[in-house]
């Protein structure tokens, strides 16, 4: 699926989890240097949840603009709507808000339900909803390692990034070893019945961080012996043209326009 | 589960995140003089390692099953600053590659798992372990401790930004009542399972934990 457009390293690493969550496009969403990115849309997200959600317009607005820019980046439309499960619990915990709320009361179909409920359920939707959106735009146009470089660009500390770095690198090691430990059980005869195994499969926990502590140190040995000071060799900053800048203002100036707008006609 | 945009409101979610920056910022330096030579691969296999164990299945009944939050299991495991900084990473990466747990909540997450999770777990891990002998189950009962606080700890944080800035309509008493009462359930799971995790690393190479050498002790990176 991937070639060697985001390979921004020249190198590959096998197929780590954010290459999974990755989707090849050419958009000028793709093309916008991580950094961008990442301030644009959390500028964006931050305008749209400090929006009261009585400004319903807006919310049509935000919408809109989320919308588009996940149909620019030829998000699959699939894909997007599974990631999204994610925030399913909490709209259940949305839906029942009206029912069990005080306040003003109103009859909808055959039910008694409270409006403050009602308006605090469709914020919370409505919200966590487009942040979801958001979440799922930056990491389907964005190779997790671009994510990671853009937090270094934008002077997190080097050792988080690092962290981070190592953490994405070996997740799909980890993940196949207790994959493998999960097969060995099996093979034991080993079956899931209760809580009177979890003996069993504590153990497996305990072996695993053992074998991740030990990759841990194997790896910075390595590292030592291959001349690693602490630092990671320093990123060069990526050339910024004037439609990434258009781009990386328009998404939140149009969040505030928006809601400015609507906002005065309230 | 983490919470999501637009669930409690900015002004409480800058304030909450601007406070566990500090947190993480102290657990940085924590961490560098703790961790010799800045060895991030170890802190990054351990976020690895809370990760994949979060994917671990344990069974309960009837078909539904729990996961360890491993907050508390990850200080006793690797020291309170590598592990602060472990459920940062994975907090963070959760948001932004997984949108588990709001992008302008992520502070709120933070506060609540990375600082008040592992810090108040390693907290009681101390207490519990200076009131038992000094031997190995002694520490292995102190982290079973330390799992089943840490959990109801973290879902008190998440009550106490709920009262300053719900945008929910619940009350807080019912919020509160209904949090405490299903994360001290779940802080049992979580005692159990830390408990005895920690028994099987300390039963093969207590050498790694970190709550057995005791806290004068540095990692050591051979």
């Amino acid at each position: 699926m991937r070639e060697s457009g985001e390979a921004a390293h020249g190198h590959h690493h096998g197929h780590d989890v954010g290459e999974r969550l990755y989707i090849h496009r050419h958009s000028p969403l793709h093309d916008l240097p991580p950094h961008l990115k990442i301030v644009s849309l959390l500028t964006f997200l931050i305008i749209c949840v400090a929006t009261p959600i009585q400004n319903y317009w807006a919310f049509i607005g935000f919408a809109i603009v989320i919308t588009t820019l996940l149909a620019t980046a030829k998000l699959p439309v699939l894909t997007i709507a599974k990631r999204a499960t994610i925030e399913i619990p909490f709209l259940v915990f949305a839906f029942l808000m009206p029912f069990f709320s005080k306040g003003e009361r109103f009859e909808i179909l055959f039910f008694e339900i409270s409006r403050p409920g009602a308006i605090a359920a469709l914020s919370i939707i409505t919200k966590g909803t487009l942040g979801v959106l958001t979440a799922i735009l930056l990491s389907g146009s964005t190779p997790a390692r671009e994510i990671l470089r853009g937090f270094e660009l934008l002077k997190m500390p080097s050792l988080l990034v690092q962290i981070m770095t190592f953490m994405l690198r070996y997740m799909n090691v980890i993940t196949d070893e207790m994959e493998r430990m999960k097969v060995a059980r099996l093979s034991r005869g080993f079956e899931e019945r209760g809580i009177r195994d979890w003996k069993f499969i504590a153990g497996t926990a305990g072996a695993l961080f053992v074998r991740s502590y030990e990759r841990g140190e194997r790896v910075h040995t390595s590292m030592i012996a291959r001349g690693y000071t602490g630092e990671l060799p320093k990123t060069e900053i990526p050339e910024i043209n004037s439609s990434n800048k258009f781009l990386a203002v328009g998404i939140p100036l149009a969040a505030l326009i928006i809601t400015s707008v609507t906002g005065a006609l309230l | 589960m983490h919470i999501p945009d637009g669930f409690i409101d900015i002004k409480t979610s800058a304030a909450v995140g601007s406070a566990a920056v500090i947190a993480i910022a102290a657990s940085l330096r924590g961490a560098k003089a703790q961790l010799t030579e800045k060895s991030a691969p170890l802190a990054g296999l351990t976020a690895v390692f809370v990760f994949a164990v979060q994917m671990l299945n344990f069974p309960v009944a009837a078909g539904t099953s729990g996961h360890l939050l491993g907050g508390a299991l990850a200080a006793v495991l690797v020291g309170p600053y590598a592990a602060t900084l472990a459920i940062t990473v994975v907090l963070i990466i959760q948001a932004f590659l997984f949108a588990d747990g709001g992008l302008t909540a992520l502070g709120l997450n933070l506060f609540n798992m990375s600082i008040i999770g592992v810090w108040v777990g390693y907290g009681i891990f101390l207490l519990v372990r200076k009131a038992l002998p000094k031997n190995k189950s002694s520490v292995a009962i102190a982290a079973g401790a330390a799992g089943f606080i840490s959990v109801p700890a973290a879902a008190a944080g998440f009550v106490l930004q709920y009262a300053v800035g719900a945008t929910a309509t619940y009350e807080t008493s019912t919020v509160f009542t209904a949090m405490i009462s299903t994360h001290l359930l779940i802080g049992i799971g979580e005692a159990i399972i830390t408990f005895m995790t920690v028994s099987a690393v300390l039963a093969s190479r207590s050498d790694l934990v970190f709550g057995y050498k005791g806290n004068a002790h540095e990692l050591e990176i051979r």
